[in-house]
């Protein structure tokens, strides 16, 4: 047995990336644990998205249908989620840290009267046979072994972009499970959702990052940054220097009272990297730091070092980024 | 209103953290300790409400060793009414059991909102709200960024991706996680850190709350980040540097 179950989140019609990105890990463990991968998806009308999973292993679908979860609901989801674990009962269930999976992972965990291994940068099966998660706390300054030994499932969140996709297997299917689910009493409802100013892809997802610090100097000069960003691909952060000086608002801010983040690759621009910065972007991939001065701390961090004046720099990475792009 | 306010006691953001030779926990010896900066947002929001409600009361709760009652003294001196200190006895209990003694108390003393952070700065475990919500039966709102309360109801406010937000109404009793932006913290004044020395603090046992609860989590070989090898420099002339930086990029890191 030791079946793996993972919540496959999905948003505007579409899986997200971290659904592909949990499926494939589930590969590899069940290839330990002997079990195999199944998911969930939860929602209304979100029943077409099932197949998507199967190429990355996955070989059930559970779909649980309601039409009050169409709207994300706190309660609601760990009602629904619950009742599909006393059915099918994994030993393991993962999720995504996102908003969506740090809200209700932990009031389910609580409701099954098991652990959850928060944030996790990775994930293996431990010599007794029991899942082992990565958490980094401190923001990151340390990292600790977490395991659950004694209640089941072994539930843990994965922070995005930790482990990747695997290439996916054409023509595999999944067995797909459609259940008419009951959210029981909500106690909230979700109103209004305002979609935020930028269909930029969040900071905590991110693939690639442009944070600018106090050096920008200024608010309206974060539009160099905007500028570079459009061409890479990239989501736009700032240091807390930046934010607490006013030249950016508190949810672009990077770092241990912002947002820890974890992509492949990181530009950090006028920054001069304290620690509580370092603390909130340590996992980057790559690293590419651009400050005046030879001496700040973040070129210690960094896989590629520019000393140079960023107001220089940046729109010429502009430039040549984009003729390099289109090659 | 009954007001409770839950706070964590962390090592400040500027420590340097060491880890024990054995991986059983972090060096202690030379720590600043102070509230966990997202706390001090549910401190705000708690007396602004009480601000707004004349007659409310604001009682703040911390579980931990001794040392967390100066970061009590801290919340009273901002403004608190009063505080309850859960003395872990010495175990540092995980998520599960400390939402447990939470619930409890918050059960017991009939409180009807509760503002905590949205995760504590020290293990990042971002757990013990949405449980004792759970523990509870009560509704849960976390990242919360704005919030307006109206008899015994609730608009909520709650960031989530690419700076969208969720508004929610909620019926009271519930509990929020706060996130930064929601409020300025107010400075303690000096009559209020004077006043907070005699403010009433009461201390209960961790035993005596958490009933049967035992941890779910085991953790161990607590360890330091590998370091990276040094980076490279690249110099030369801004044009240079920039054509150089693209082709390592794509060539050597293969990242775009």
């Amino acid at each position: 047995m030791g079946n793996i179950l993972i919540f496959a989140e999905h948003q505007d019609g579409r899986l997200k990336r971290s659904a592909f990105e949990l499926a494939s890990k589930a590969g590899d463990l069940a290839g330990k644990t002997g079990g195999t991968v199944e998911a969930v998806l939860v929602g209304s009308g979100v029943e077409g998205l099932a197949q998507e999973l199967a190429p990355f292993g996955v070989k059930k679908v559970y779909v649980l249908e309601s039409l009050q979860l169409q709207k994300y609901n706190t309660l609601g989801t760990v009602k629904v989620m619950s009742d599909l674990v006393g059915q099918v009962k994994p030993d393991i269930l993962l999720g995504a840290a996102s908003p969506v999976g740090r809200d209700f992972f932990p009031r389910l965990a609580a409701r099954l009267n098991t652990g959850l291994a928060s944030d996790s940068t990775d994930l293996t099966i431990d010599s007794d046979g029991k899942l082992k998660a990565t958490h980094p706390v401190y923001s990151g300054k340390a990292l600790v072994d977490v395991k659950i030994p004694n209640s089941l499932p072994q539930m843990a969140l994965v922070r995005p972009n930790s482990f990747g996709t695997k290439s996916p297997q054409a023509g595999a299917t999944a067995e797909v499970v459609k259940i008419t689910a009951d959210p029981g009493d909500l106690k909230s409802e979700m109103k209004e959702l305002v979609k935020g100013a930028t269909d930029k892809v969040d900071l905590t997802e991110a693939e690639i990052i442009v944070s600018g610090g106090r050096a920008m100097k200024a608010s309206e000069n974060f539009k160099i940054l905007q500028d570079f960003a459009e061409v890479v691909g990239a989501t736009v952060g700032a240091s807390r220097a930046a934010v607490d000086s006013g030249y950016a608002p508190h949810d672009m801010q990077v770092g241990q009272t912002g947002k820890v983040v974890n992509p492949k690759l990181y530009f950090a621009v006028g920054i001069s990297g304290a620690i509580q910065h370092l603390a909130g972007m340590r996992t980057s991939k790559v690293v590419v730091a651009i400050n005046k001065d030879p001496e700040a701390p973040i070129f210690t961090k960094a896989d590629y070092g520019i000393v140079g004046d960023l107001f220089q720099i940046i729109p010429l990475m502009t430039q040549e980024f984009k003729k390099g792009m289109g090659e | 209103m009954k007001i409770a306010i839950i706070i964590k006691q962390v090592p400040d953001t500027e420590t340097k953290i060491r880890t024990k030779g054995d991986g059983s926990g972090i060096e202690t010896d030379g720590i600043k300790y102070v509230v966990s900066p997202y706390d001090e947002f549910a401190i705000e929001e708690a007396l602004k409400t009480k601000e707004k409600n004349p007659g409310s009361e604001v009682t703040v709760i911390s579980l931990g060793p001794t040392r967390v009652v100066e970061a009590i003294r801290t919340a009273l001196a901002m403004g608190a009414d009063k505080a309850i200190h859960i003395d872990d006895e010495g175990s540092a209990p995980d998520s599960y059991v400390t939402a447990k003694a939470l619930a409890k108390v918050i059960a017991d003393n009939a409180f009807e909102l509760v503002f905590a952070g949205k995760q504590g700065i020290d293990q990042d475990n971002g757990q013990v709200p949405q449980a004792v919500a759970e523990f509870l039966g009560w509704p849960q709102v976390m990242i919360l960024e704005k919030i307006e309360i109206a008899g015994n109801k609730a608009v909520a406010h709650r960031r989530v991706s690419g700076g969208s937000t969720e508004i929610y109404e909620v019926v009271l009793p519930a509990i929020f996680g706060c996130e930064k932006g929601l409020n300025t913290p107010r400075y303690a004044s000096l009559p209020g850190i004077m006043k907070a020395k005699t403010k009433p603090v009461t201390t209960l046992k961790l035993g005596e709350l958490k009933g049967d609860a035992s941890p779910k989590l085991v953790m161990s070989n607590f360890r330091l980040p590998p370091e990276k090898a040094p980076g490279k420099m690249i110099q030369g002339e801004p044009e240079q540097i920039v054509r150089e930086l693209f082709r390592l990029l794509r060539e050597e890191a293969k990242v775009i």
